[in-house]
């Protein structure tokens, strides 16, 4: 049995720094690069552009990230978990099988390739046997929406990747599998861990928690000694050194930016947690309540204690619909009094989309500088007269596009037909976005069954 | 300062900050806040007072849901979920703080009396 797995972070999100797989694939001894591209819409992005091009669907520019790392990668055995498949494992494989060969790296790179997550196709089928896919926070039935459902994908989790590095693949490329699956994958193929070692699973998946959105781990995003967190430049995303007792320390390589801390890694844990006792994944249940954490060193936090439960008998998934439009406008407005012009022209705008009979689900307006981060809590207290300037900024939503395409045309005439100290329209007029929107639900396992395979470049 | 036999602890307020650091997210329309006590002492101090109500107060006007708070001894944290804090959440929300990434610093202005 592998004594202990280094799985690094290469990514924590699509669009995260292009660097970080590089450097930690470079920086120093890794097993494992870990790169989550996923979020909750994400999906609905892809699915639109397969939809114009049948080659298209995941992340791009993994391809050309990949260019670059895969001699290294090849050359130092390192492998590559990613959910960089999105809506079209497959395209996303072949293209990077192309690339393989192009590097002339043909018949040294297997790609596995995980799909089975996709449920779109199956969505009347599914709804006609009964699974009503009910929103998991509105408590509506998918059938509410059902005629504007863009893409539908059920959450993965761990096993397939296991099975795809079982098999010897060198890159694992898949669908919607879950950001902690993809760094439990890895420790539980390396440790051979039963699929019903509960503890051990939830140790992997509070691994993947952790480094799963990249250097928040180390230094990145982090409130408490931001000032002193040295060289954010040269930040190092993190890397976990895993033990076959589930317990691994969180690190980063030598030489370089940033900090692994107690009190860093315990921000992160804390990120989007619902209730700490019940992590919910496809693979197991996690007790973050039983999580203990201990600086073993400098840039090196030791975490131990973790507890699991069984998983539960149904997936989440991740559907997403088309819900309406919306476009924000914004004008700076300068000192003296600038709060209250910007509220003037606030004002204004109003009474001209209400006279124009425009019908919207919100209007909303912040004053940037004064209360969009904080609302009143940031701007009771404040001497309005001594800002130096704020930015006016008002959205609109509705389900229609129309009153949302008149709207951006409102902003600018304010400009010249409004209050006075007014700037900042170079952007020119608002773009009017289509809004996906997103709609977790629930499916019995039963009724998913991933699919691995295997590309050989 | 010691009154027919009761010892009168002298207390001051401070912001929440000056105990506690915090780093919040969201998962659709509700956003998640996770408050860590600087110093593992001062935790108890932090499930006195920062209660679900006091945070409800604190965030009266700004959300539109309930507040639920869940305690990790372990890390010597709390966690808050803020029930409709974000005009609807991801992709709908028209608001800057569209996923909740700053509900983290609006907690920490909060007023705690600590002993003086």
């Amino acid at each position: 049995m592998t004594r202990r797995v280094r799985i690094a972070a290469g990514q924590g999100f699509w669009g995260d720094w292009l660097e970080a797989p590089y450097r930690q694939v470079t920086g120093g001894p890794i097993d494992y690069l870990m790169m989550d591209y996923l979020a909750e819409v994400t999906m609905s992005i892809m699915q639109k552009q397969r939809s114009r091009d049948p080659s298209a669907g995941y992340a791009r520019d993994f391809v050309p990230l990949m260019e670059r790392i895969l001699p290294l990668i090849v050359e130092r055995g390192v492998r590559v978990t990613t959910n960089a498949g999105g809506v079209n494992p497959r395209a996303c494989a072949e293209a990077l099988a192309a690339t393989a060969r192009r590097l002339g790296l043909g018949g040294k790179v297997t790609i596995g390739v995980v799909t089975g997550d996709d449920l779109l196709s199956r969505l009347d089928e599914l709804l006609s046997r009964g699974h009503t896919l009910t929103n998991l926070d509105t408590g509506r039935p998918l059938q509410d929406v059902r005629d504007r459902v863009q893409s539908a994908n059920a959450y993965l989790g761990a096993w397939p990747v296991v099975d795809a590095l079982r098999q010897g693949a060198t890159v694992v490329v898949t669908g919607r599998v879950t950001d902690t699956g993809l760094t439990l994958a890895p420790m539980a193929h390396a440790f051979g861990w039963s699929a019903d070692a509960w503890d051990l699973l939830a140790a992997g998946t509070v691994a993947g928690h952790i480094i799963e959105c990249g250097a928040q781990a180390s230094g990145g995003n982090c409130l408490i000694g931001w000032e002193r967190i040295p060289d954010l430049a040269n930040v190092g995303y993190p890397i976990v050194d895993a033990g076959p007792d589930g317990t691994f320390e969180v690190g980063k390589h030598p030489r370089t930016g940033g900090r692994v801390t107690v009190a860093g890694v315990t921000e992160q844990l804390l990120y989007e947690m619902g209730d700490p006792r019940a992590y919910i994944t496809p693979d197991c249940v996690a007790d973050f309540t039983s999580i203990r954490l201990q600086q073993a060193g400098r840039d090196r936090v030791r975490v131990s204690g973790v507890r699991g439960r069984p998983a539960t008998d149904r997936l989440k998934v991740s559907i997403a619909y088309s819900y309406g439009y919306k476009a924000v406008g914004t004008l700076v407005y300068a000192w003296p009094d600038a709060v209250r012009k910007a509220r003037l022209a606030d004002r204004v705008l109003r009474q001209r989309l209400a006279d124009l009979e425009l019908q919207f689900e919100a209007v909303h307006t912040e004053l940037v500088g004064f209360d969009a981060t904080h609302g009143r809590l940031g701007s009771r207290g404040v001497d309005e007269a001594a800002v130096p300037e704020v930015q006016l900024r008002v959205g609109v939503r509705a389900r229609e596009r129309a009153p949302v395409e008149r709207f951006t045309r409102e902003i600018a005439p304010l400009i010249l037909n409004g209050p006075p100290s007014v700037t900042g329209f170079a952007g020119g007029r608002p773009k009017v976005e289509e809004i996906v929107a997103y709609w977790p639900a629930l499916i019995d396992k039963r009724e998913v069954t991933p699919c691995v395979e295997l590309v050989t470049a | 300062m010691r009154r027919a036999g009761h010892r009168v602890t002298r207390r001051r307020t401070v912001e929440l900050r000056e105990l506690a650091h915090a780093r919040s997210g969201d998962k659709g329309d509700t956003a998640n806040v996770g408050l860590i006590a600087r110093r593992a002492r001062d935790y108890p101090l932090l499930v006195r007072q920062v209660t679900a109500r006091r945070v409800a107060r604190h965030f009266a006007g700004e959300i539109q849901g309930p507040v639920t708070r869940y305690e990790l001894p372990n890390l010597h944290a709390l966690n808050f979920l803020l029930h409709g804090a974000l005009d609807g959440g991801g992709t709908i929300s028209l608001k800057t703080d569209a996923q909740g990434k700053v509900f983290s610093t609006a907690l920490l202005r909060l007023k705690i009396r600590v002993p003086r």
